[in-house]
């Protein structure tokens, strides 16, 4: 049985969906040109990351082995409809801002990676939490490349901020320099396939550094 | 006596990589002085701002990977990508944009591949491709030649221009399409190619100012083939294929596919045939794949100038061949003597 510190950090850090995985990237590059799309289609992604592990722990004794990927596509399926249909009457703009992207969560490789390789072989609890955590580093790398590509493309943070948080959020809205002319290419496609390969850069140099100062300090330790 | 057995070649190249930059600088020169004559000292300030930024971006990356500086940037492999990349930029570009083009091509375009010699595209291409696609109001901003208008930015506005000292608007009666432009202009409101050509932007065979750098392109590098810097499969399958695909369309229908020689002599035809597709690095290695690949980018760039929706397409056609390399290599391995 795996420990909840042990489901958070792989969630979040060391297997992450997005960066270590590299689960779900069709949404990540296709949303990700503001950090409000991309943390909209990250808590979307969340809910269903969380109900669908919930559901699929619950009903895992009564699925035979041989069905189950399908029986799991249509749970995923129904959960999806659900949300989509909430953002449609909760978030009409961004709804339509996101578009498509919405129902292709279904097709997110992540939700029924999880959903076979953890929920199906594990208790509700556990399985609601590696819901939980896997949603939320799904979450925070699309929010980081979101404000990653925001920032180059278009010198702004938090544009249309209104979307999601209703007109008050419209002051969270920082432009950096109002005479910024505008990086297209960080917006473009292109831009996505840059800033994910720099965030994935940035997390393995961040995990090797302290194995690289080992090795450094070894041979001097050596030669003592 | 012990004599140590050596084996062949027997005489020790001179060629190094330091000596072809240099005679690719060379032969750049009339082409550039040309075209500083037709359109003002602007182009000149953009090379100078290019190399400059090209070298720091050089040096600092190469810190960065912990790879000996000087050798790298004494052997003039990123002058030449960044005079190449300023060649292409409009005349009077404001600096930041030289510095985030040669910037993305030196750093995206080059090192992040592994250097010189590991990238697979040509850097100056991935550059000006990433300006023009993120920048086209900067990047279209052309200016007529002074042949035409009359009168060039001198230094001293063409620099207060660049360094953003002054509005472009002073000069708008400068600016103007290019020729290419006008022509994709005029043929998608269905004026015929004879009309279209009636205005003053045109010459005798491309664009007016335009067909004389072209002419000194030719110069300098039929200097290189001379000196057998570049081999002649490239720019001949290039020159050759672009006149081959456009002479069969201006025989179809000359009102809206234009003469084979405008094709030819406007834009960035020759420049990118001498000077760009030869890149030893991007281009294609055997006899034969020079030839496929020379081929492939002129029928490119044709395509991408008739129905593409850029009006000039040296820049992807170069990338998207570029590409095409391992496989054109793959297939086009000569036979090994002795086997099947």
């Amino acid at each position: 049985m795996t420990s909840r510190r042990e489901i958070t950090h792989n969630g979040l850090w060391s297997n992450n969906v997005a960066l270590v995985q590299l689960l779900g990237l069709c949404p990540l590059l296709a949303v990700t040109n503001t950090v409000v799309n991309g943390i909209g289609l990250g808590l979307a992604t969340l809910i269903t990351l969380i109900l669908s592990n919930t559901i699929v722990s619950a009903i895992r004794g009564f699925v035979r082995k041989e069905v189950r990927l399908p029986v799991f596509v249509l749970i995923i399926a129904s959960v999806v409809t659900i949300i989509e249909l909430s953002m449609k009457a909760l978030f009409y703009d961004l709804y339509l801002v996101l578009g498509i992207f919405i129902p292709l969560i279904v097709t997110n490789c992540a939700i029924i990676g999880r959903a076979e390789g953890f929920a199906s072989r594990n208790p509700i609890g556990p399985a609601a939490l590696d819901g939980l955590m896997m949603g939320l580093g799904f979450l925070g790398v699309l929010a980081l490349l979101g404000a990653l590509r925001e920032i180059i493309g278009f010198g702004t943070l938090f544009a249309q901020a209104e979307l999601m948080f209703g007109e008050g959020a419209r002051a969270m809205t920082l432009e950096i320099n109002p005479d910024y002319p505008g990086f297209l290419l960080a917006v473009l496609p292109p831009g996505a396939f840059f800033g994910l390969a720099i965030l994935i850069v940035a997390k393995n140099w961040l995990d090797l550094r302290p194995q690289e100062k080992a090795q450094a300090i070894d041979p001097a330790a050596e030669s003592l | 006596m012990t004599s140590v057995i050596v084996s062949s070649p027997y005489v020790a190249p001179v060629n190094s990589l330091k000596r072809l930059m240099i005679q690719v600088i060379v032969a750049l020169l009339p082409g550039t002085l040309a075209y500083a004559w037709q359109f003002g000292p602007g182009v000149l300030i953009n090379i100078c701002l290019a190399i400059l930024f090209a070298l720091g971006f050089e040096a600092g990356i190469l810190k960065l990977r912990a790879k000996p500086v000087m050798p790298h940037l004494t052997d003039f492999s990123a002058v030449v990508a960044a005079w190449l990349f300023a060649l292409c930029l409009p005349m009077h570009a404001p600096w930041w944009l030289v510095l985030v083009g040669i910037g993305f091509a030196m750093v995206a375009g080059k090192h992040l591949y592994g250097g010189l010699g590991f990238n697979p595209f040509n850097p100056a291409m991935v550059g000006y491709v990433a300006l023009l696609i993120s920048f086209p109001r900067e990047m279209t901003t052309w200016y007529l030649p002074g042949s035409i208008s009359g009168e060039t930015l001198g230094l001293a506005d063409a620099f207060s221009y660049t360094f953003g000292g002054a509005d472009i608007q002073q000069w708008d009666a400068l600016t103007s399409a290019t020729p290419l432009d006008q022509l994709k202009t005029g043929i998608g409101l269905n004026i015929a190619i004879d009309e279209i050509r009636q205005a003053p932007l045109f010459g005798e065979f491309g664009g007016k100012g335009w067909e004389w750098i072209a002419f000194w392109w030719v110069v300098g590098g039929l200097w290189l083939l001379v000196t057998r810097t570049i081999r002649w499969h490239i720019p001949v399958a290039l020159l050759g294929g672009m006149l081959v695909i456009s002479s069969a369309f201006y025989l179809i229908d000359p009102d809206i596919y234009a003469s084979p020689l405008f094709h030819l002599l406007s834009g960035a035809a020759v420049i990118g045939a001498f000077f760009i597709a030869t890149d030893p690095v991007t281009a294609a290695t055997t006899d034969k794949g020079r030839i496929i690949y020379g081929l492939l980018i002129g029928l490119l760039i044709y395509v991408i100038r008739v129905w593409g929706g850029f009006p000039d397409g040296v820049a992807f056609a170069v990338l998207l061949a570029n590409m095409c390399v391992p496989l054109i290599d793959y297939y086009s391995q000569p036979r090994v003597y002795g086997e099947k």
